[in-house]
Protein backbone atom coordinates (compact mmCIF):
# COMPACT_ATOMS: atom_id res chain seq x y z
CA UNK A 1 0.00 0.00 0.00
CA UNK A 2 1.15 3.56 -0.69
CA UNK A 3 2.20 5.51 2.38
CA UNK A 4 3.18 9.18 2.50
CA UNK A 5 6.03 10.15 4.78
CA UNK A 6 8.17 13.17 5.56
CA UNK A 7 11.79 12.13 5.82
CA UNK A 8 14.57 14.66 6.37
CA UNK A 9 12.24 17.46 5.34
CA UNK A 10 11.16 15.84 2.06
CA UNK A 11 7.78 14.33 1.23
CA UNK A 12 8.13 10.79 -0.02
CA UNK A 13 5.71 8.06 -0.95
CA UNK A 14 6.59 4.42 -0.44
CA UNK A 15 4.82 1.22 -1.34
CA UNK A 16 5.06 -0.98 1.74
CA UNK A 17 3.03 -3.11 4.09
CA UNK A 18 1.83 -1.03 7.04
CA UNK A 19 3.64 -3.31 9.48
CA UNK A 20 7.03 -2.98 7.80
CA UNK A 21 9.58 -1.57 10.24
CA UNK A 22 10.59 2.00 9.44
CA UNK A 23 14.23 0.87 9.27
CA UNK A 24 13.67 -1.24 6.16
CA UNK A 25 11.77 1.51 4.39
CA UNK A 26 14.63 3.92 5.13
CA UNK A 27 17.36 1.56 4.02
CA UNK A 28 15.76 -0.46 1.22
CA UNK A 29 13.23 1.93 -0.29
CA UNK A 30 14.77 5.33 0.38
CA UNK A 31 18.41 4.17 0.32
CA UNK A 32 19.21 6.07 3.50
CA UNK A 33 21.74 3.53 4.68
CA UNK A 34 23.29 5.62 7.43
CA UNK A 35 20.80 4.05 9.85
CA UNK A 36 22.01 0.56 10.75
CA UNK A 37 20.39 -2.75 11.58
CA UNK A 38 21.80 -4.15 14.81
CA UNK A 39 19.50 -6.51 16.67
CA UNK A 40 16.02 -5.99 15.24
CA UNK A 41 14.58 -6.08 18.76
CA UNK A 42 15.08 -2.56 20.13
CA UNK A 43 17.91 -3.84 22.27
CA UNK A 44 21.01 -2.17 20.85
CA UNK A 45 20.12 1.31 19.57
CA UNK A 46 21.98 1.11 16.23
CA UNK A 47 18.77 1.90 14.32
CA UNK A 48 17.87 5.04 16.31
CA UNK A 49 16.26 7.84 14.30
CA UNK A 50 14.05 10.76 15.30
CA UNK A 51 10.29 10.91 14.84
CA UNK A 52 8.89 14.34 15.65
CA UNK A 53 12.17 15.09 17.40
CA UNK A 54 12.08 12.07 19.71
CA UNK A 55 14.43 9.10 19.49
CA UNK A 56 12.81 5.88 18.30
CA UNK A 57 14.14 2.44 17.43
CA UNK A 58 13.30 2.23 13.76
CA UNK A 59 13.70 -1.55 13.72
CA UNK A 60 10.47 -1.94 15.72
CA UNK A 61 8.43 1.05 14.58
CA UNK A 62 5.77 0.00 12.03
CA UNK A 63 5.90 2.33 9.06
CA UNK A 64 2.20 3.11 9.50
CA UNK A 65 3.06 4.74 12.84
CA UNK A 66 5.38 7.19 11.08
CA UNK A 67 2.81 8.47 8.59
CA UNK A 68 2.09 12.16 9.11
CA UNK A 69 5.12 12.59 11.37
CA UNK A 70 8.56 14.06 10.76
CA UNK A 71 11.27 11.44 10.42
CA UNK A 72 14.90 12.50 10.73
CA UNK A 73 17.81 10.20 10.02
CA UNK A 74 21.54 10.79 10.45
CA UNK A 75 21.61 12.10 6.86
CA UNK A 76 19.18 14.87 7.82
CA UNK A 77 20.54 15.81 11.24
CA UNK A 78 21.38 19.38 10.28
CA UNK A 79 20.41 21.27 13.43
CA UNK A 80 22.97 23.29 15.38
CA UNK A 81 23.14 20.44 17.88
CA UNK A 82 23.62 17.95 15.05
CA UNK A 83 26.49 19.96 13.62
CA UNK A 84 28.08 20.32 17.06
CA UNK A 85 27.87 16.56 17.57
CA UNK A 86 29.38 15.91 14.16
CA UNK A 87 32.29 18.27 14.91
CA UNK A 88 32.86 16.79 18.37
CA UNK A 89 32.67 13.20 17.06
CA UNK A 90 35.37 13.99 14.49
CA UNK A 91 37.57 15.92 16.92
CA UNK A 92 37.38 13.18 19.54
CA UNK A 93 37.87 10.53 16.86
CA UNK A 94 35.05 8.56 18.46
CA UNK A 95 34.23 5.71 16.03
CA UNK A 96 36.17 2.50 15.80
CA UNK A 97 34.23 0.11 13.57
CA UNK A 98 31.49 2.75 13.33
CA UNK A 99 28.45 0.49 13.09
CA UNK A 100 26.66 1.85 16.13
CA UNK A 101 27.77 5.44 15.79
CA UNK A 102 24.85 6.90 13.87
CA UNK A 103 22.50 5.55 16.52
CA UNK A 104 24.78 6.94 19.23
CA UNK A 105 24.71 10.40 17.64
CA UNK A 106 20.92 10.37 17.15
CA UNK A 107 20.43 9.55 20.83
CA UNK A 108 22.99 12.13 21.91
CA UNK A 109 21.21 14.76 19.79
CA UNK A 110 18.04 14.35 21.85
CA UNK A 111 20.02 14.71 25.06
CA UNK A 112 21.89 17.87 24.07
CA UNK A 113 18.72 19.41 22.61
CA UNK A 114 16.87 18.83 25.91
CA UNK A 115 19.74 19.57 28.29
CA UNK A 116 22.30 22.18 27.27
CA UNK A 117 24.84 21.03 29.84
CA UNK A 118 24.31 17.31 30.42
CA UNK A 119 25.92 15.69 33.46
CA UNK A 120 27.54 12.28 33.40
CA UNK A 121 24.36 10.94 35.00
CA UNK A 122 22.27 12.47 32.21
CA UNK A 123 24.56 10.83 29.65
CA UNK A 124 24.17 7.50 31.44
CA UNK A 125 20.39 7.89 31.46
CA UNK A 126 20.26 8.77 27.77
CA UNK A 127 22.92 6.54 26.26
CA UNK A 128 22.63 3.25 28.17
CA UNK A 129 20.39 1.84 25.44
CA UNK A 130 23.04 2.35 22.74
CA UNK A 131 25.49 -0.52 22.73
CA UNK A 132 28.98 -0.26 21.23
CA UNK A 133 30.83 -3.50 20.63
CA UNK A 134 34.12 -1.59 20.29
CA UNK A 135 33.50 -0.03 23.71
CA UNK A 136 34.02 3.56 22.61
CA UNK A 137 31.96 4.73 25.57
CA UNK A 138 34.66 6.92 27.10
CA UNK A 139 35.10 8.84 23.85
CA UNK A 140 31.34 9.06 23.35
CA UNK A 141 30.97 10.65 26.78
CA UNK A 142 33.78 13.09 26.07
CA UNK A 143 32.31 13.99 22.68
CA UNK A 144 28.86 14.68 24.17
CA UNK A 145 30.33 17.08 26.73
CA UNK A 146 32.33 18.70 23.96
CA UNK A 147 29.33 18.96 21.61
CA UNK A 148 27.25 20.56 24.34
CA UNK A 149 29.94 23.22 24.80
CA UNK A 150 30.16 23.79 21.04
CA UNK A 151 26.37 24.06 20.73
CA UNK A 152 26.33 26.69 23.45
CA UNK A 153 28.90 28.67 21.51
CA UNK A 154 31.61 28.15 24.07
CA UNK A 155 33.81 25.88 22.02
CA UNK A 156 35.60 23.08 23.80
CA UNK B 1 -6.71 53.22 75.54
CA UNK B 2 -8.48 53.25 72.21
CA UNK B 3 -5.42 51.67 70.64
CA UNK B 4 -5.39 48.91 73.25
CA UNK B 5 -9.08 48.17 72.61
CA UNK B 6 -8.47 48.08 68.87
CA UNK B 7 -5.56 45.66 69.39
CA UNK B 8 -7.69 43.42 71.61
CA UNK B 9 -10.48 43.42 69.01
CA UNK B 10 -7.95 42.53 66.31
CA UNK B 11 -6.60 39.64 68.36
CA UNK B 12 -10.17 38.34 68.98
CA UNK B 13 -10.97 38.65 65.24
CA UNK B 14 -7.82 36.80 64.26
CA UNK B 15 -8.51 34.07 66.80
CA UNK B 16 -12.07 33.59 65.58
CA UNK B 17 -10.85 33.60 61.98
CA UNK B 18 -8.31 30.90 62.75
CA UNK B 19 -11.02 28.86 64.44
CA UNK B 20 -13.29 29.15 61.40
CA UNK B 21 -10.41 28.15 59.13
CA UNK B 22 -9.68 25.12 61.30
CA UNK B 23 -13.34 24.03 61.13
CA UNK B 24 -13.36 24.39 57.34
CA UNK B 25 -10.18 22.33 56.97
CA UNK B 26 -11.53 19.60 59.25
CA UNK B 27 -14.84 19.64 57.37
CA UNK B 28 -13.08 19.15 54.00
CA UNK B 29 -11.02 16.30 55.41
CA UNK B 30 -14.11 14.79 57.03
CA UNK B 31 -16.03 15.04 53.78
CA UNK B 32 -13.23 13.29 51.98
CA UNK B 33 -13.32 10.54 54.57
CA UNK B 34 -17.08 10.35 54.59
CA UNK B 35 -17.11 9.89 50.82
CA UNK B 36 -15.08 6.77 51.27
CA UNK B 37 -16.88 5.50 54.32
CA UNK B 38 -19.51 2.87 53.67
CA UNK B 39 -22.12 1.04 55.65
CA UNK B 40 -20.62 -1.11 58.38
CA UNK B 41 -22.70 -4.09 57.33
CA UNK B 42 -20.93 -4.24 53.99
CA UNK B 43 -17.41 -3.67 55.22
CA UNK B 44 -16.70 -7.37 55.66
CA UNK B 45 -17.75 -7.96 52.07
CA UNK B 46 -15.52 -5.09 51.00
CA UNK B 47 -12.53 -6.62 52.76
CA UNK B 48 -13.04 -9.93 51.00
CA UNK B 49 -13.36 -8.13 47.67
CA UNK B 50 -10.20 -6.16 48.40
CA UNK B 51 -8.18 -9.38 48.64
CA UNK B 52 -9.04 -10.10 44.99
CA UNK B 53 -8.07 -6.56 43.99
CA UNK B 54 -4.82 -6.81 45.95
CA UNK B 55 -3.93 -10.12 44.31
CA UNK B 56 -4.30 -8.52 40.87
CA UNK B 57 -2.36 -5.39 41.79
CA UNK B 58 0.54 -7.49 43.07
CA UNK B 59 0.83 -9.36 39.76
CA UNK B 60 4.04 -8.58 37.84
CA UNK B 61 1.97 -7.10 34.98
CA UNK B 62 0.79 -4.41 37.40
CA UNK B 63 3.77 -4.10 39.76
CA UNK B 64 6.29 -3.70 36.95
CA UNK B 65 4.86 -0.29 36.08
CA UNK B 66 4.22 0.67 39.71
CA UNK B 67 7.74 0.20 41.10
CA UNK B 68 9.09 1.49 44.39
CA UNK B 69 12.10 3.04 42.68
CA UNK B 70 12.47 5.28 39.65
CA UNK B 71 13.15 2.49 37.18
CA UNK B 72 10.46 0.29 35.63
CA UNK B 73 10.60 -3.46 36.23
CA UNK B 74 10.25 -6.16 33.63
CA UNK B 75 9.60 -9.86 33.28
CA UNK B 76 7.62 -12.30 35.37
CA UNK B 77 10.36 -12.02 38.02
CA UNK B 78 10.04 -8.20 38.11
CA UNK B 79 13.71 -7.47 37.59
CA UNK B 80 14.84 -3.91 37.00
CA UNK B 81 14.38 -2.85 33.37
CA UNK B 82 17.49 -3.28 31.24
CA UNK B 83 19.24 -0.32 29.61
CA UNK B 84 19.11 1.95 32.69
CA UNK B 85 15.60 3.12 31.80
CA UNK B 86 14.38 5.77 34.23
CA UNK B 87 10.98 7.18 35.10
CA UNK B 88 11.50 10.89 34.38
CA UNK B 89 9.30 13.58 35.91
CA UNK B 90 6.25 12.80 33.77
CA UNK B 91 6.69 9.02 33.84
CA UNK B 92 7.51 8.83 30.14
CA UNK B 93 11.24 8.18 30.51
CA UNK B 94 14.25 10.39 29.91
CA UNK B 95 15.92 11.88 26.82
CA UNK B 96 16.46 9.21 24.15
CA UNK B 97 15.19 6.55 26.53
CA UNK B 98 11.55 7.52 26.66
CA UNK B 99 9.13 4.61 26.78
CA UNK B 100 7.81 5.33 23.29
CA UNK B 101 11.29 4.90 21.81
CA UNK B 102 10.68 1.15 21.91
CA UNK B 103 7.12 0.50 23.13
CA UNK B 104 4.44 0.87 20.48
CA UNK B 105 0.66 1.03 20.83
CA UNK B 106 0.45 -2.76 20.65
CA UNK B 107 2.68 -5.77 21.29
CA UNK B 108 5.26 -6.68 18.70
CA UNK B 109 4.94 -10.26 17.49
CA UNK B 110 7.43 -12.72 18.86
CA UNK B 111 9.39 -13.40 22.00
CA UNK B 112 11.82 -10.91 23.55
CA UNK B 113 10.35 -7.97 21.65
CA UNK B 114 9.00 -4.88 23.39
CA UNK B 115 5.39 -5.17 24.54
CA UNK B 116 3.08 -2.26 23.80
CA UNK B 117 -0.20 -0.56 24.64
CA UNK B 118 -1.54 2.99 24.31
CA UNK B 119 0.14 5.48 26.68
CA UNK B 120 2.85 3.08 27.81
CA UNK B 121 4.42 4.84 30.79
CA UNK B 122 4.99 4.88 34.53
CA UNK B 123 3.11 7.07 36.99
CA UNK B 124 4.54 10.57 37.40
CA UNK B 125 7.52 11.05 39.74
CA UNK B 126 5.48 13.30 42.06
CA UNK B 127 2.68 10.70 42.21
CA UNK B 128 4.52 7.40 41.91
CA UNK B 129 1.52 5.22 42.93
CA UNK B 130 3.82 2.49 44.26
CA UNK B 131 2.48 -1.08 44.33
CA UNK B 132 5.82 -2.86 44.75
CA UNK B 133 6.41 -4.06 48.31
CA UNK B 134 3.13 -2.71 49.69
CA UNK B 135 1.26 -4.92 52.14
CA UNK B 136 -2.44 -5.47 51.59
CA UNK B 137 -3.29 -2.91 54.25
CA UNK B 138 -0.80 -0.34 52.95
CA UNK B 139 -1.91 -0.59 49.34
CA UNK B 140 -5.59 -0.53 50.30
CA UNK B 141 -5.16 2.67 52.29
CA UNK B 142 -3.06 4.20 49.54
CA UNK B 143 -5.68 3.42 46.91
CA UNK B 144 -8.53 4.99 48.81
CA UNK B 145 -6.58 8.15 49.63
CA UNK B 146 -6.89 10.77 46.86
CA UNK B 147 -3.62 12.29 48.06
CA UNK B 148 -1.83 9.07 47.17
CA UNK B 149 -3.92 7.54 44.38
CA UNK B 150 -3.43 10.16 41.68
CA UNK B 151 -6.32 12.31 42.93
CA UNK B 152 -8.82 9.73 41.72
CA UNK B 153 -12.34 9.30 42.98
CA UNK B 154 -13.61 5.75 43.52
CA UNK B 155 -15.45 6.00 40.21
CA UNK B 156 -12.24 7.03 38.44
CA UNK B 157 -10.33 4.14 40.00
CA UNK B 158 -13.01 1.75 38.78
CA UNK B 159 -12.90 3.32 35.31
CA UNK B 160 -9.10 2.99 35.20
CA UNK B 161 -9.26 -0.71 36.04
CA UNK B 162 -12.25 -1.47 33.86
CA UNK B 163 -11.44 0.45 30.68
CA UNK B 164 -7.89 1.82 30.52
CA UNK B 165 -6.18 0.01 27.60
CA UNK B 166 -2.86 0.10 29.44
CA UNK B 167 -4.41 -1.80 32.35
CA UNK B 168 -6.10 -4.16 29.89
CA UNK B 169 -2.71 -5.07 28.45
CA UNK B 170 -2.17 -7.12 31.64
CA UNK B 171 -4.54 -9.72 30.20
CA UNK B 172 -2.93 -9.61 26.73
CA UNK B 173 0.78 -9.26 27.49
CA UNK B 174 2.12 -11.07 24.43
CA UNK B 175 4.53 -13.94 24.04
CA UNK B 176 6.69 -14.89 27.01
CA UNK B 177 4.81 -12.95 29.67
CA UNK B 178 2.33 -14.38 32.16
CA UNK B 179 -1.08 -12.77 31.94
CA UNK B 180 -2.91 -11.63 35.08
CA UNK B 181 -4.45 -14.83 36.42
CA UNK B 182 -7.71 -13.33 37.72
CA UNK B 183 -10.02 -12.31 34.83
CA UNK B 184 -10.51 -8.59 34.34
CA UNK B 185 -14.27 -8.74 34.83
CA UNK B 186 -13.67 -10.45 38.18
CA UNK B 187 -11.33 -7.62 39.16
CA UNK B 188 -13.95 -5.07 38.18
CA UNK B 189 -16.64 -6.86 40.21
CA UNK B 190 -14.33 -7.03 43.23
CA UNK B 191 -13.34 -3.38 42.85
CA UNK B 192 -16.99 -2.35 42.69
CA UNK B 193 -17.81 -4.47 45.75
CA UNK B 194 -14.90 -2.89 47.63
CA UNK B 195 -16.10 0.59 46.75
CA UNK B 196 -19.75 -0.17 47.46
CA UNK B 197 -18.72 -1.63 50.80
CA UNK B 198 -16.98 1.58 51.81
CA UNK B 199 -13.42 0.86 50.68
CA UNK B 200 -12.78 -0.85 53.97
CA UNK B 201 -9.19 -1.98 54.47
CA UNK B 202 -7.56 -4.82 56.38
CA UNK B 203 -5.67 -3.85 59.53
Amino acid sequence: MALDLEVNGKRVSVDADAATPLLWVLRDDLKLTGTKFGCGAAQCGACTVHVDGEAVRSCVLPIAAAVGRKVTTIEGLSSAVGKALSQAWIEEDVPQCGWCQTGQIMSAAVLVAEKATPSDADIDACMSGNVCRCATYVRIRRAIHSAAAIAKGGGR
Amino acid sequence: MKLAMKQAAWVRWCASGAAVLAVVVVAVQCNATTKWAGADARSAEARVAWQTVYKVLQHPRCVNCHPAGDAPLQGDDSHVHAQNVQRGADGNGLFAMKCAACHQKSNLAGAHLPPGAPNWRLPRADEPLVFEGRTSSELCRQLRDPKHNGKRTPAQLLEHMANDPLVGWGWHPGVGRERVSIPRDELVRAMKAWIDGGCDCPD
